[in-house]
């Protein structure tokens, strides 16, 4: 009697789980279906049955003079994203390096530095950001964009990243210092293949933060060199709720996250460092 | 092949006032198998480290063959080390963890497999080249680690209580392995362990650390039989010599409760010399023995080995009790409770109110 009553609590768990995540999960599901829908399906009598089609999808991504394509807002969401996350990497790995493994002095007050950096609201230092841009004639220009959200996600990194190294046993470098590896033989050979995960659960997080994000792209790059969040918005019209058209967008606008997200979590496979130690 | 030399070598960790190693003074020939043995926190490690290049040395030198080595970096010491945890490279199979030091001097790659073949052999890893270390056992993952030294052919090899991680079986029957190994390769070899009963079946000598200061250095022999302070007495031999604190009274010698006990001419003489007071006197199990005259004690544990057994027996001892372990037969009738007269065959050691030994 006894295991039928674990039984039924734990069948009874696993529904509300279901449930629960059905529910935040809807929401997402009703776009990616609006999507495939007429407008009037998706409008005024919502149906949950009807014939797919992919006229939305080829309505947003069909070029329209004057106006940001998609084409065009994706490579430079693809630019600006991956530019800025190797950029990220290559600057957070050093720094990470300098502040976990062999910490140079006041580490501490380097690391809240990086961290006080976040503190500033992103409204707050959009005008002296704008002013700059203007006067180095980078308004407009996926360079600021590259530029901005490498700054905007470095300080993200470090603190993952060092956290990810202090992680590395100590034994390990100083074996590969009596090995005779010297500084980049001990990075690239023994360190950065135990953190793999956490390089790429960083890299990651970078990629996500810099594809959504909106404010400083439509503040210092609103027109045609602009990036996905903003070719999504440019779809909302003042002529009428499109909302399968709208639907079609942010699915496009999501897809590469998604993808981004699947492929980082193969890597991000735990206990590498495994049979290191004892 | 090298000798290493400690010349006043000091480490004061940053922040602390006490050093982990205080002046140690060391010569260890081409070839010697030395053991750094103490308890945890004699600064044996500290001791191997410097030599390694992995601790600052604040004070001294270390010299690996009469070249000063205090400021060069690991790298170029031309030395391997074994780690307590062995520190294998876990995204490397085991072929390319042997391999890596010669990979990082630049030998080529066939020379390379050639070399880890050879260690392969030689360590019975040849059907494990290709694993990684975490498909490995814990007895083959300490070969490995053995393979990576000695691929290198490295002027001197640095052990960090190597063997500590392996079951009780397992870890003697290594331990004679590596000692073979060490002799037939002729490797200058500095082992540090905690283990005394490894430091005297390994250890061509054995230096025995306490606090960071360097007790006594010896061959394990001479270490057991002339213990110089009260600290090595106690420390080396399993199980440990009977210290017993003993008022003298003048010319009559030392005496363990009723029994007289026999000092050897040069103890007795050196003795007579010093005022009367209160002295440590150690007896090792094996030097007492049950017998049909001396003192009378009360039998409470009796641990039977087989080949021989240890009857621990309560005597009183300047009004007190006292426990003291004899070494007797294997299959002894003696019982928990019995009565039995214990005496002395010497050599009996007597140590200074300081701990110094009195007499040779």
């Amino acid at each position: 009697m006894e295991v039928g009553k674990k039984r039924a609590v734990s069948f009874l768990l696993g529904l509300l789980s279901w449930a629960v995540a059905l529910v935040f999960f809807f929401p997402i599901f009703w776009m990616v279906l609006n999507g495939f829908k007429e407008e009037i399906d998706a409008n005024t009598d919502p149906k949950l049955v009807f014939d797919p089609t992919f006229d939305r999808f080829d309505e947003v991504t069909s070029q329209t003079q004057g106006l940001l394509g998609f084409r065009e807002a994706f490579m430079n969401s693809v630019w600006a994203v991956s530019i800025s996350t190797i950029l990220v990497l290559v600057l957070a790995v050093p720094a990470a390096y300098a502040l976990a493994i062999r910490p140079v002095a006041k580490w501490r007050d380097v690391l809240f530095f990086f961290i006080s950096t976040k503190f500033l609201p992103v409204v707050a230092a959009i005008l002296p950001l704008w002013i700059i841009a203007r006067e180095l004639d980078l308004l407009n220009t996926r360079l600021v964009l590259i530029i901005l959200y490498t700054a905007m996600n470095l300080p993200l990194a470090v603190w993952m990243l060092r956290s990810f190294f202090s992680e590395v046993p100590k034994e390990l470098i100083e074996a590969a210092q009596i090995d005779g590896a010297k500084l980049r033989g001990q990075i690239t050979s023994v360190i950065l293949p135990i953190v793999a995960p956490g390089l790429a659960a960083t890299a990651l997080l970078c990629v996500i933060f810099a594809w959504n994000e909106f404010f400083l792209a439509v503040q210092l790059n609103p027109v045609d060199g602009s990036t996905i969040p903003i070719w999504v918005t440019s779809n909302v019209s003042t002529r009428g709720n499109f909302l399968a058209k709208l639907s079609a967008a942010s699915t496009l606008a999501t897809l590469p996250v998604v993808l981004a997200g699947w492929l980082a979590q193969k890597r991000m496979i735990r206990g590498l460092s495994m049979g290191a130690i004892k | 092949m090298a000798e290493v030399r400690y010349e006043n070598a000091s480490r004061i960790y940053p922040g602390t006032d006490i050093p982990a190693v205080e002046s140690l003074n060391l010569d260890i020939p081409d070839g010697e198998l030395l053991v750094l043995v103490g308890p945890s926190g004699s600064g044996k490690s500290t001791a191997l480290r410097m030599l390694a290049g992995l601790e600052f040395v604040d004070e001294g030198s270390v010299y690996i063959n009469s070249e000063d080595v205090t400021l060069t970096p690991p790298q170029d010491r031309d030395i391997a080390m074994v780690f307590q945890n062995y520190a294998l490279y876990p995204n490397m199979t085991v072929q390319a963890n042997m391999g890596f030091a010669l990979k990082q001097q630049g030998v080529a790659k066939p020379e390379r497999a050639e070399r880890v073949q050879e260690a392969a052999r030689i360590l019975d890893l040849e059907p494990y080249l290709d694993r990684k270390p975490k498909n490995l056992s814990g007895g083959q993952r300490q070969r490995v680690a053995m393979g990576r030294a000695i691929v290198r052919r490295p002027q001197v090899f640095l052990m960090d209580e190597p063997l500590s991680n392996l079951d009780a079986k397992l870890r003697v029957q290594t331990r004679t392995e590596l000692a073979d190994l060490q002799a037939r390769l002729g490797v200058t070899t500095v082992y540090v362990t905690h283990d005394q009963v490894e430091a005297m079946t390994m250890g061509h000598r054995v230096a025995v650390l306490k606090d960071g200061i360097l007790q006594q250095v010896d061959r394990p022999r001479t270490l057991y039989s002339r213990p110089v302070n009260l600290f090595v007495a106690g420390f080396i031999g399993s199980p440990a010599m009977n210290l017993v604190e003993v008022s003298s009274e003048g010319t009559d010698g030392l005496r363990l409760g009723s029994l007289a006990l026999p000092l050897d001419e040069q103890t007795a003489h050196d003795l007579a010399a010093l005022d009367a007071g209160d002295y440590t006197v150690g007896v090792r199990p094996e030097h007492l023995q049950l017998a049909s005259e001396g003192i009378a004690g009360e039998v409470t544990v009796v641990e039977e080995l087989g080949s021989e057994s240890y009857v621990h027996v309560t005597v009183e001892h300047q009004g007190g009790p006292l426990l003291l372990v004899v070494r007797a037969e294997g299959e002894t009738m003696t019982q928990r409770g019995d009565n039995v007269l214990i005496s002395c065959r010497g050599p009996v050691h007597v140590f200074a109110p300081n701990g110094e030994r009195i007499g040779a």
